[in-house]
């Protein structure tokens, strides 16, 4: 990435808190959300502002840890150590926290986190695959609706949601573009570039901003278009990785894939490529946003073939030499799917495998680094 | 060419040179608190064309010593190969890990597990506790396989383990029987590491831990089949980073 437009994101970044500050002096709401599953065009159509609250970070966890127990994923606690110690700014800002029932340790955790801000928690079926499940979540996101009506005084009619899906789409456009760049052999762009342009756009108030950005990053590649310009060569192994969100402060991995000379070439997860599946703009809106939002592939849900089914077209689409599946510590859900995961990749692609589990901790770098360098040394082999 | 290995693991650090796939040199040092000087130290021993580093420390023996590392996984796959040509299973338990190897038949790695970073039923784990039992390492194995009765030993973390083997000398069991079940404890983690991995014959027992005999009559025992068990079981990450150098063009 050119240094021009690295800045560029540089200073958005840090526009941003002034400028939800001011915003929010004007007047106008902030609500915060976590996790993928949550209709955030709720908030834009009724003009407030959705920020992403911090959780991809270690410092907070030791806070977290004198309420949660410790053996508990490193994503809650860090969420909820954020909230306790007041250190993240967007959950300050938050009129309205958003929290949805998918794991054990989130839902439970949402209930001690209700002491620091007015929560609403979107009730997630745990299967895709009944009608009944798809009314429920569609009953549960009109009541969100009344929720937001409420905190900011607006009426959420449907064009304001068409308006605001609208915008939302254009964004997961721009967010694909940018992520389907490194579909390039060699991939102009590294694993670590497009993770940190996906969470630094990820908090910007202004969506208009980040779309702008990502389009322009996505040109100066394409029209750079330079393999001798890539930080990679043809043979340098591709890798998917799978599994769990990963953010800045939570990025160890992908580092030390790229690190030890490989190249990340996607990520199949929450902060990536299950984070572009479109709303219908051609259905009414609320049923269209339902039925997108409760398609996420997540391993909450049961069965959860939506992932195995995405998987095999990235795999293809991203000329993918090796799967390395991310879990998070104590995270069963993630971490009883790998089976599977790994039964389809080897089974289906004959593609090497690798399935880690750990935290947001640097205490097993050594570890992981025997480990995926061992990976490596098999997909080369 | 001479070629040679070196394998610096938690505890011990091992070198071996190779000429025409024959082990000319080989020698061990424990580890210490200043792994560059004992590395420094063995090197000046010996002479060789070149060298290959693995184990946990080849990456602080790469920046020193400008040399190419393979990890300890490629490095038992190839010496455990090498020395046994029908090897599609390998389990190595060294100071502080343990790692199971799956290969095909031409020899590559098709799977590999290591134990979670603690190190619980590896090495280190019999070390600590054979002291509070009052056994030199050497001695442990035997003492166990000389046990009458069976204790089982519930804790597998080493500082929960140890205060579990106080208690039961305090309540005057047999030192015997209490090293019996160490052993059978660090078997039964490791067996379930082997399963997801591979069990398929020959399977070769390497790292030091493979000196232990109670731990090879056992682990043949309780998978119903032979072990083969190298002659110098610590040597083969080693032997396999020699014999991976002999072919490698730098």
């Amino acid at each position: 990435m050119n240094l021009v437009t690295f800045s560029k994101l540089q200073q958005l970044s840090e526009q941003n808190l002034p400028n939800i500050a001011k915003a929010k002096q004007e007047g106008r709401k902030v609500i915060g959300f976590y996790c993928l599953y949550s209709p955030i065009e709720i908030a834009v159509a009724a003009n407030a502002i959705p920020v992403s609250l911090c959780g991809t970070r270690n410092e907070p966890i030791e806070a977290a840890e004198k309420v949660l127990p410790r053996n508990l994923c490193p994503l809650i606690k860090s969420s909820y150590g954020y909230a306790a110690t007041d250190t993240c700014p967007y959950f300050r800002f938050s009129d309205l926290v958003v929290g949805e029932t998918t794991c054990d340790g989130k839902k439970k955790m949402f209930e001690l986190l209700a002491k620091f801000r007015p929560i609403h928690i979107l009730q997630l079926p745990q299967t895709q695959e009944t009608d009944g499940a798809l009314s429920f979540w569609y009953d549960e996101i009109v009541k969100f609706k009344k929720k937001v009506e409420k905190v900011t005084g607006v009426e959420i009619t449907d064009e304001r949601l068409s308006e605001a899906i609208k915008l939302t789409n254009q964004e997961r456009k721009a967010k694909k573009a940018l992520m389907d760049l490194p579909k390039m052999n060699p991939s102009p762009i590294s694993g670590i570039e497009l993770l940190t342009v996906m969470f630094k756009t990820g908090f910007f108030m202004d969506k208009r901003l980040g779309i702008a950005l990502m389009n322009e990053i996505v040109d100066e590649f394409r029209r750079k278009g330079n393999p001798a310009e890539s930080p990679f060569h043809p043979k340098t192994p591709r890798i998917l990785v799978t599994g769990v969100p990963v953010g800045l402060g939570s990025e160890k991995v992908v580092r030390l894939i790229e690190k030890a000379g490989a190249n990340v070439v996607c990520l199949e997860n929450c902060s990536g490529y299950r984070s572009v599946f479109m709303i219908d703009e051609n259905k009414e809106p609320l049923q269209a946003m339902a039925e997108k939002y409760l398609s996420t592939p997540c391993s909450v849900m049961s069965p959860n073939p939506g992932r195995i089914k995405l998987l095999d077209e990235l795999i293809e689409d991203f000329s993918v030499d090796g799967v390395i599946d991310l879990t998070w510590q104590a995270c069963h859900t993630y971490n009883i799917e790998s089976y599977q995961i790994e039964k389809f990749v080897s089974e289906k692609w004959g593609l090497p495998f690798l399935h880690l589990e750990t935290d947001y901790s640097e205490s097993d770098t050594e570890q992981l680094r025997v480990r995926i360098e061992a990976f490596l040394e098999m997909v080369k082999s | 060419m001479k070629t040679a290995g070196i394998d610096i693991g938690s505890r011990t650090i091992k070198l071996v040179v190779v000429e025409d796939g024959e082990i000319i040199y080989s020698s061990i040092a424990d580890t210490t608190h200043d792994p560059l000087e004992q590395c420094n130290k063995l090197l000046v021993q010996t002479s060789f064309d070149k060298i290959l580093a693995t184990g946990y420390g080849r990456h602080f023996f790469k920046t020193h010593f400008d040399a190419p590392t393979v990890t300890e996984i490629k490095a038992f796959a190839r010496g455990a190969k090498t020395l046994f040509p029908d090897c599609r299973t390998i389990l190595d338990i060294g100071g502080q890990d343990t790692k199971a190897i799956g290969l095909d038949e031409r020899g590559n790695v098709s799977k590999f597990e290591m134990n979670d970073r603690c190190a619980a039923g590896t090495g280190m784990f019999l070390e600590v506790i054979a002291k509070t039992l009052g056994y030199d390492l050497e001695e442990f194995g035997g003492a166990a396989l000389r046990a009458n009765g069976n204790i089982q030993i519930n804790s597998m973390c080493t500082v929960f383990a140890q205060s579990e083997v106080t208690s039961l000398l305090a309540r005057r069991q047999q030192r015997e029987d209490i090293a019996r079940g160490i052993h059978m404890a660090i078997l039964n983690r490791t067996l379930s590491l082997l399963k997801r991995v591979s069990t398929a014959p020959d399977i070769i027992f390497a790292g030091g831990v493979a000196k232990n005999p109670c731990m090879r009559k056992l682990l043949s025992k309780l998978l119903s089949c032979e072990i083969k068990i190298p002659k110098n079981p610590q040597t083969v990450g080693a032997y396999g980073a020699a014999m991976i150098a002999q072919e490698s063009g730098r």
